[in-house]
């Protein structure tokens, strides 16, 4: 057994939210480096400069990567050694802890709050919780937090649908292309696209999350997902949505596609959609 | 290509002159508004109430900034998705409203005002919000201070870059621009 306190839970997601809103990972700035050469058109290559200079300018940690600063979501990998420290206040150690750093750096980051109380009274939470917590019971004695700031406009163009098995492998990557193309300027292309394959309803749409908060250059390790996703990137390439909509051949820097199995009668497909200003970091506590 | 600039109030005649896929540099005062604010516009003007900004000649810009760091005229501040606002933004075309910022493709109700009343839809740089904030000189609250991120606020911008997606007849960068480039 492991103790982690609720005050080591806080102080890391409180690092994880600001490096995510104010610093754009290497790997992402060299890929939309090397995105600039394959864009074709010439208003494309200079809005992929753009989103470059605008990293620049957002790592001196003055004006965030982008106004919408996102829901906070985390998925929680929870060693099944680990006990968490009583904190004393009644709720969950593990949730209150977590809320509690996303509460504390969105207001001393300067950060906006986009989280409303409920769905239709509206009314702002005023720090941006509650944060969307998925745990996962994992072995060991370790924690891995993934942080992941996701804004609106792209979070509101993802779908699900639960397909007919018939409809197969090529039913599946047409979804998810006439998702993207559908999509077109709205989610602030290019885009990063998570692919959730099979599970049930809820499953299928944790795991196309799960596939964005995966690092840019892993590839599935499975090697038909792994051509799955080569072939679903090209694909959405050739649309010409382009750069924020305009038309280009850069659509999406990355597509991941994460599986799991299903009913007998189903074919469950999940597109989430993340903007060019793909904002993920983590941790292991 | 060359920049337009521009300066509000904006004249019939300059906003006929646009086209779709101009690149322009707009100076001066805009406005900010996005879903809450227009909401309660267009409830104001549903029961023949003055709006606490006056939009003839105008542009609202959608926005929700992050908050402005001490010495800093606003925080980050790129665009929000505009197709949200196209429930209430032809009653403010209808009155004068003469130009949006935002991102993404407008619906046809929208787009039949702009031709019919002469109006602009420009976008700008989702996601370049920092970039953008550096062209935002100053920036004051004027309406609904309550609704934080999604009040009225009066900028001073200086060549604020934005591109002409869809001009006041009917052209839309959005439908032409695509079929250049899909291979599929």
């Amino acid at each position: 057994m492991r103790e982690i306190t609720g005050k080591q839970i806080t102080d890391a997601i409180k690092k994880l939210v600001i490096e995510a809103n104010y610093k754009l990972d290497d790997a992402l700035i060299k890929k939309f480096k090397e995105s600039i050469e394959k864009e074709k058109s010439e208003t494309g290559k200079r809005i992929l400069e753009q989103i470059i200079e605008n990293a620049e300018i957002a790592k001196d940690g003055v004006y965030p990567l982008c106004q919408d600063t996102g829901a906070s979501v985390i998925f929680a990998y929870v060693g099944e050694e680990i006990v968490f420290k009583e904190n004393g206040n009644g709720e969950s150690i593990l949730v209150s802890a977590i809320n509690k750093g996303v509460s504390e750096s969105y207001v001393e980051g300067y950060l906006r709050k986009s989280i409303v109380r409920d769905p239709f009274d509206r009314v702002n939470t005023k720090n941006n919780t509650p944060a969307m917590i998925v745990t996962e019971i994992v072995t060991g004695d370790k924690m891995k937090l993934v942080y992941m700031t996701k804004g609106g406009g792209c979070e509101n163009m993802s779908l699900l649908k639960v397909l007919a098995p018939a409809a197969g492998l090529e039913g599946v990557k047409q979804f998810v292309v006439d998702t993207v193309e559908n999509a077109h300027a709205n989610p602030c292309p290019p885009v990063f696209v998570g692919v959730g394959v099979g599970g049930d309803f809820e499953k299928c749409a944790y795991l196309a999350k799960k596939a964005l908060m995966r690092g840019i250059n892993e590839k599935n390790p499975n090697p038909f997902y792994a051509e799955m996703e080569e072939d679903l990137l090209e694909r959405i390439n050739k649309t010409g949505v382009g750069p924020q909509g305009f038309g280009g051949t850069i659509t999406a820097i990355a597509v991941h596609v994460e599986a799991f199995p299903c009913h007998i009668a189903s074919l469950p497909v999940a597109v989430n959609i993340d903007c060019h200003s793909h904002r993920h970091k983590e941790i292991i506590l | 290509m060359k920049l337009i600039k521009l300066t509000p109030p904006l004249s019939d005649e300059i906003v006929r002159k646009l086209k779709a896929g101009d690149e322009v540099l707009i100076s001066g005062i805009i406005y900010t508004g996005r879903d809450a604010a227009h909401k309660r516009l267009v409830e104001l003007l549903d029961n023949d109430k003055p709006l606490p900004i006056d939009v003839k000649g105008q542009i609202i810009y959608y926005v929700g900034p992050t908050p402005e760091r001490p010495g800093k005229p606003i925080g980050s501040a790129g665009p929000t998705t505009s197709y949200r606002m196209d429930p209430y933004a032809p009653r403010l075309i209808e009155i004068g409203l003469k130009g949006m910022i935002g991102k993404g493709e407008r619906g046809n109700n929208v787009v039949e005002a702009m031709k019919k009343y002469a109006a602009v839809y420009f976008a700008t740089i989702g996601g370049a919000a920092a970039l953008i904030a550096r062209r935002i000189v100053s920036s004051k609250i004027v309406a609904y201070e309550d609704l934080g991120a999604e009040a009225i606020r009066e900028l001073e911008v200086k060549d604020f870059p934005a591109v002409v997606a869809q001009d006041s007849h009917g052209n839309n960068i959005y439908v032409t621009g695509k079929p250049k480039y899909k291979t599929a």
